[in-house]
């Protein structure tokens, strides 16, 4: 079993005990969905709902010793919407294939609740999974699609025919339900496959970046719409994705993973104020962080030269570079935290400017590196124009050029 | 601007010159044979040139199903036929299925092994087949025959259903796992269905390599109880004389059935069954 981690009720024993989980759960009936969907036998409600994932020092090497994850320990705590992001190659969408059987792990254990499911088919995992490309049976109507599951487990026709249609009431799908998936456009088939996830009543989604094949406003109202499925249903969701927005705005916890390691595990928040190191600093954000190099000098105290320009460390960096004295850092500011103003210390030409409308984002060049800055509202600035560069050094981080790892106190 | 247009009729014009040889070619040992299965006896040696001969008559026809054992042969055509299309599509779907979706030692060498196999003449494989059949004691028997045609078959049919699942995407299959169907469970009711039109080339094939086919058959059969229709078409042809008319009317009927076969299954030999199912 993993570490227990304390139960938020006052009971004393751990949360993962199955037991526990389920009395646990019956003495919170707010916890339980409310709508029909799940109104069949509370006592399938409840056992379908519970579930905490865990992977163990999970290794997966494929066919010529291409090392896709290593010694990977993660934990999903029940009912959690845990978003894994990272570029492509990270081992993200591996990370779900093994959670979901369709992968092997080379290595280590794999628990869904409180079994071991290393040697557990797909279709006995209780698992749900969204495709990127839907995965509709292209031979079956919307209905058929959803029904699938139910029918393999033999659920008798009126329960099933009433599972179904909840299940497309909830996401507005009833009028689409006789028609084959070709008939139905991107935004219509993403539902269909929801709708194919949550007929089920697993113990666990999946998704595997299901809205990269949306148009960008459809990908919108879909991030909300998964985000209220899973606050109804309570269901531990593991989003697998590589934009970071998506990752932001919908996970309560985001695992940062890179080349099969995991970088930063943490609130979406947290992530983006305190990143560990240059690449989560640099991943997590849009647009993404400044890094200039910088040189605090020796002797001279509480100075920073960076950019081309000399600044006086605020309190807290003097006490953190302290032990940099004449060394090199990275010095990271997000751009919101690098303002145009005309006192600014640093002098750069404007190479682009883009007005989204609420926001500006000015481009520049600063010592080769790149530079962004965010100024609310419109800016009047042509391409080519002297812009002065205020760097806002409260919020700055500081990272180790060597290791790459952000400088703490 | 001109010359274009005259270059694109005399191309036009070509084409269509080629085709219509083509087809000619194609059709006029057809016609023949019906022409002389409707001569009276007396007129087989007319140098006549119209389609429907003077004093048409379907004497032959009847002569043919009632005169000769015709309708055995056709019971053993079919049976044979039957037996190797059924073998052929489930060894064909399976077999290709696994060569398309699984990684195992010998796949390579098992996909170029099938193709080397048809680089022999037909021919030279006669000796060691009936060697094979007598070691397996299936000499004279319609079961020799019917793995005889399912081996001969095998290798093409394989091939095409592994290249028309290779087609199907494998999230289908994965997403109807993760559903709670097994493999197995995932294979049937996924991926055959959306692999109808390759299994109904396969099925066609099969059907035509059991129907028609003399040269093995006259290797392996010996009681006349046992012929199937090519072998007893080829009995009418006499030593001393042929009835031309019965014989062309036996090859008329032998035909009929894979006609009727194809045009049925024809309307289920289109892809386009995945789309929709994954973007893109």
């Amino acid at each position: 079993m993993p570490t227990p981690t304390p139960c938020p009720c006052p009971c004393p024993r751990p949360r993962h005990a199955h037991a526990h989980i389920r009395i646990h759960a019956l003495a919170q009936p707010t916890l339980r969905p409310t709508r029909g969907l799940l109104a069949p036998p509370v006592s399938v409600l409840i056992l379908g709902q519970m579930a905490t994932v865990i992977l163990k020092n999970v290794d997966k090497v494929y066919g010529r010793g291409k090392e896709v994850l290593k010694g990977l320990d993660l934990e999903f705590h029940d009912r959690e919407f845990v978003v894994l992001v990272g570029p492509s190659g990270c081992g993200k969408s591996t990370i779900l294939r093994i959670v979901a059987g369709l992968e092997e792990a080379t290595r280590g254990e794999v628990w869904i609740g409180e079994r071991m499911v290393n040697d557990v088919a797909p279709k006995d995992r209780d698992i749900a999974m969204v495709f990127q490309s839907y995965a509709l049976y292209p031979h079956m109507t919307a209905y058929d699609n959803i029904a699938f599951g139910l029918r393999i487990r033999r659920v008798p026709k009126e329960e099933l025919d009433k599972a179904v249609r909840e299940a497309a009431e909830m996401l507005g799908v009833e009028p689409l339900l006789e028609k084959l998936p070709k008939q139905l456009s991107g935004g219509e088939r993403q539902r269909i496959a929801l709708g194919r996830a949550i007929v089920r009543q697993p113990q666990v989604f999946l998704f595997d970046e299901p809205l990269s094949n949306l148009d960008a406003k459809l990908r919108t109202e879909m991030r909300a719409e998964i985000s209220a499925l899973h606050r109804r249903l309570q269901v531990t969701t593991i989003y697998v994705t590589h934009d970071q927005v998506e990752a932001m705005t919908m996970g309560q916890r985001i695992v940062v993973l890179r080349e099969g390691i995991v970088q930063q595990v943490g609130e979406p928040l947290a992530i983006y104020q305190q990143p560990v190191n240059l690449f989560v600093a640099g991943f997590i954000g849009s647009p993404r962080m400044n890094f200039f190099d910088a040189q605090v000098p020796e002797g001279t105290d509480g100075q920073l030269v960076a950019a081309g320009a000399k600044f006086v460390l605020p309190e807290e960096a003097r006490d953190l570079l302290m032990g940099y004295r004449g060394k090199r850092v990275i010095l990271g500011l997000r751009p919101e935290h690098v303002d145009l103003s005309p006192e600014g210390e640093v002098t750069a030409r404007a190479n682009l400017v883009e007005q989204t409308g609420g926001d500006s984002y000015v481009y520049a060049q600063v010592e080769g590196a790149p530079l962004v800055s965010r100024a609310g509202g419109a800016v009047r600035l042509e391409i080519g124009d002297q812009v002065r560069f205020c760097l806002n050094l409260t919020q700055a981080h500081f990272f180790d050029p060597q290791t790459e790892e952000r400088i703490r106190p | 601007m001109k010359s274009n247009k005259l270059s694109r009729v005399v191309r036009r014009i070509l084409l269509y010159a080629v085709i219509i040889a083509i087809t000619a070619i194609t059709v006029y040992p057809v016609l023949v044979v019906i022409n002389t299965s409707l001569r009276p006896s007396n007129a087989l040696y007319t140098t006549s040139l119209s389609l429907i001969p003077e004093n048409a008559t379907v004497r032959a026809y009847v002569s043919i199903l009632l005169d000769k054992p015709f309708l055995l042969w056709m019971r053993n055509s079919l049976i044979v036929a039957i037996a190797v299309t059924l073998l052929g599509v489930t060894l064909a779907s399976t077999a290709g299925y696994a060569f398309s979706r699984f990684s195992f030692p010998g796949r390579r060498s098992g996909m170029i092994g099938l193709l080397v196999t048809q680089m022999f003449p037909a021919t030279m494989l006669l000796l060691p087949l009936f060697v094979l059949m007598r070691g397996l004691g299936l000499v004279d028997t319609l079961m020799g025959l019917v793995v005889a045609y399912t081996a001969t078959v095998l290798p093409f049919t394989v091939w095409t259903m592994k290249g028309y699942y290779d087609t199907i995407p494998r999230d289908l299959e994965e997403a109807a796992m993760v559903d709670g169907a097994s493999q197995i469970g995932a294979f049937v009711r996924v991926v055959l269905p959306l692999a109808r039109p390759a299994l109904m080339i396969t099925g066609l094939f099969s059907f035509m390599a059991g129907w028609s086919e003399f040269i093995v058959a006259r290797v392996i059969l010996s009681s006349q109880s046992l012929y199937t229709l090519p072998l007893g078409l080829e009995g009418l042809a006499g030593t001393f004389q042929t009835e031309w008319a019965t014989y062309s009317a036996g090859s008329l009927l032998v035909s009929l059935p894979v006609v009727a076969l194809f045009l049925i299954l024809n309307r289920f030999l289109v892809g386009g069954l995945t789309l929709g199912g994954v973007k893109g």
